[in-house]
């Protein structure tokens, strides 16, 4: 029987539409095996909470260089919460100063990766996570 | 010769008859008697070598990599066609390129602070940077502004901002630049509106409007509505720009957001310049001739990291100019043949670690753009990986243009790389790299219907994809990222609160208390019904050309401005006629 694929939902909130990082890491996820859906632009949080539970994705991973990522997700933390995916991985990846990490953290954002991150980084990460 | 030189040879494109190159008799004696012993002594670091872009990089350039060049064609001289050399006789000896610094951030006071700054420390024009919010049309206190509101940018919704934003700046004697597409027609109303109020002549105020909406499609993706009615705005403030403000650029044709998406160098001037050549044709058929309009056309270019091949692109980009205007259009005009142009450096090259690097890349990048004939010149800040720049961040990068102009010499001479034969191989191979993908894209149908079927998003996919696996397998190195790591304390950096939302959600419901919305309501629906007349056209003869005959629609815009309407309500007056775009998403 064939593994089941790791499901991953990749989503660019807010107004921006620097989306260069958003593609290359669906690019990457999906060169490691993993399912990857990628919203396209301009998702409001209450768009990205239900295409996670429609895709029922395991990871969902938020491309933010706008700035915005304080208001944005603890938002999106709070809808997955009301829809019930306490489980899922929700990952943030752009422009984000280390005095922001903290917080994001405590809302429940599991990692947060900076400019300069490699994708086998980001890959391991998830792999890791569902690995057993 | 061992087995393993001639392999190494080969594979550096150093067949002679192979490639088309002929060396000369002492090039051949060299290979045989200098440079083979030295390989085989020991091999060189790598089997090939490329650009950044992966265009690849002979090991020596010698005459015979120009057969068949004509240096009294392909060069000539500098102000002369093609204008390799550059489009002023002088260069930068006569006059230094524009420093012109990129800044915006907060609320219209908090910028217009930092302009009065800049201004002070020796910066010779403006750089507005607008928000989110701005740059998508909408006001501050719209729903979806919320977290976005002066973090990109400065945030601008009605004229009221623009009053402070340019108060003590007096615009008759500054050049500014405004980094806004689809709402540009607006910000640019508001700007004359100011301007009016100042009393500058609007026939001698000077600036350049970034509205190009084509590399919104392609690569940054900031866009309002559908490609035909953007065009039309387009061509809109062409022919008010023409007939009002003979001083200012409409537009300024952007490859610098096209390379920032990953693509290659070639990419980023042939998408470029074959955006312009769009914009001429949708001109054209509105009636408008080439040397009236063109002249006033200008580009912006991005400086990234490989230094020769940023300067073969500004080289090949004159030229090109030169030969569509004067084969495709039969243009007349030297000013419409000159191509201007603005360059920043690469955002994308910036790195969050070890900061302090970025100065020392910037100065590089910066380099290049003036050695290859920039007019005016924006450099990163070293924190802008993490987040808009301080003021002190914001000095050093104004000070690194200062101190290439002042202090090292290469102003001294128009063109000092001219003749150099890598140069002159690489500008040939540039041009007719980016003359392959105009040709594709002129069979296409053109731009519009090259971005409609996704041509150029996906070349740019592609290649940014090929550079991020050459950084992760580590066949290019960023310094401090892949390669030279080391840990660094955190930097200071600029933080934009929420307050700025606030004060602006104030200034908004105070300016819709106190403005007449009789006034208001009457310009939005003249606006509307001039934009509607057109559409109504457009659908009953099922044309898509855009050459059907219509009203401007600046003169109503300006009006709608001038009573105080908001950003947000002109856009949504554009919005309910126009309609809005949605991309197909590429992964």
């Amino acid at each position: 029987m064939p593994e089941k694929k790791i499901r991953v939902l990749i989503a660019k909130p807010g107004l921006d539409g620097h989306d260069r990082g958003a593609k290359v890491i669906a690019r990457a996820l999906r060169d490691a095996g993993m399912e990857v859906i990628y919203t396209g632009l301009r998702q409001t949080p209450e768009m990205i909470a239900s295409a996670a539970v429609q895709e029922d994705v395991n990871v969902i991973g938020l491309s933010i260089l706008s700035g915005a990522h304080n208001t944005i997700c603890p938002q999106i933390m709070k809808l997955l919460h009301e829809k019930g995916m306490d489980d899922v991985t929700v990952l943030v990846g752009g422009i984000i100063p280390e005095a922001d990490i903290p917080a994001l953290k405590d809302a429940g954002i599991a990692e947060i990766f900076l400019p300069g991150t490699s994708t086998q980084a980001i890959v391991d990460f998830i792999q890791k996570k569902y690995a057993a | 010769m061992s087995d393993q030189t001639r392999t190494n040879m080969r594979a550096a494109g150093m067949a002679v008859e192979a490639g088309g190159r002929h060396m000369s008799p002492e090039e051949k004696s060299w290979e045989a008697n200098t440079l083979a012993p030295a390989l085989a002594k020991s091999p060189e670091r790598q089997s090939e070598f490329t650009t950044i872009s992966g265009h690849p990089i002979r090991r020596l350039y010698s005459e015979a990599d120009l057969a068949g060049w004509d240096a009294k064609r392909q060069l000539a001289h500098p102000g002369e066609p093609p204008y390799t050399r550059g489009i002023h006789a002088t260069m930068h000896r006569g006059r230094l390129w524009t420093m012109r610094q990129f800044a915006g951030f907060g609320t219209a006071e908090d910028t217009n602070q930092r302009f009065r700054y800049l201004l002070t420390h020796g910066q010779t024009g403006l750089s507005t940077a607008f928000d989110l919010p701005t740059l998508m049309g909408y006001d501050s206190d719209h729903p979806l502004s919320e977290g976005e509101v002066g973090k990109c940018g400065v945030a601008i919704s009605s004229l009221a901002d623009m009053e402070v934003l340019f108060d003590q700046i007096p615009l008759s004697d500054v050049t500014t630049s405004m980094t806004i597409n689809s709402p540009a027609p607006v910000i640019w109303a508001m700007y004359l509106a100011v301007a009016e109020k100042q009393g500058a002549d609007w026939k001698k105020i000077s600036g350049t409007l970034q509205n190009d909406i084509l590399k919104e499609y392609i690569a940054q993706k900031e866009y309002i509505y559908p490609p035909e009615p953007s065009m039309r705005l387009v061509v809109d403030t062409f022919e008010f720009a023409v007939k009002h403000t003979p001083k200012f650029n409409p537009i300024s044709i952007s490859g610098y957001h096209i390379r920032e998406a990953g693509s290659t160098a070639i990419q980023e001037l042939a998408f470029t310049l074959r955006d312009g050549m769009e914009y001429i044709e949708w001109a054209l058929r509105r009636g408008m001739q080439i040397d009236d309009f063109a002249p006033q056309l200008s580009f912006f270019f991005n400086a990234h990291s490989d230094f020769f091949e940023e300067i073969a692109k500004y080289r090949a980009a004159r030229r090109i100019w030169y030969q569509a205007m004067t084969e495709r259009y039969g243009a007349k005009n030297p000013r419409t043949w000159a191509l201007r142009f603005h360059t920043q450096t690469a955002g994308c090259s910036l790195t969050a670690q070890q900061p302090f690097n970025n100065v020392v890349r910037t100065a590089l990048q910066a380099l290049s753009a003036v050695l290859g004939g920039t007019q005016s010149l924006h450099t990163n800040s070293l924190d802008e990986a993490w987040a808009l720049p301080t003021e002190f961040a914001a000095t050093i990068a104004l000070r690194t243009q200062q101190i290439i102009a002042h202090e090292t010499g290469v102003t001294n001479t128009v063109d000092p790389l001219g003749g150099s034969y890598f140069v002159e191989a690489l500008t040939n191979e540039v041009e007719a790299g980016a003359w392959d993908y105009i040709r594709k894209i002129d069979a296409m149908g053109g731009m519009v219907a090259a971005i409609e079927r996704s041509y150029p998003q996906r070349e740019i996919a592609e290649a940014s994809y090929r550079y991020q696996q050459e950084l992760d397998k580590k066949e290019k190195i960023m310094v401090g990222v892949n390669e030279f790591i080391s840990e660094e304390k955190p930097l200071e950096i600029l933080q934009i609160d929420e307050t700025v939302a606030h004060r602006q959600a104030a200034r908004l419901n105070k300016l819709r208390a106190e403005r007449s919305q009789a006034d208001v309501d009457r310009a939005l629906h003249a606006l509307r019904k001039a934009a509607e007349t057109y559409s109504k056209r457009v659908h009953s003869s099922g044309s898509s050309n855009g050459h059907l005959s219509h009203e401007n629609l600046m003169p109503h815009i300006y009006d709608a401005v001038k009573t105080y309407a908001t950003l947000g309500e002109i856009c949504d007056a554009m919005r309910t006629v126009f309609g809005t775009y949605e991309e197909t998403a590429i992964t």
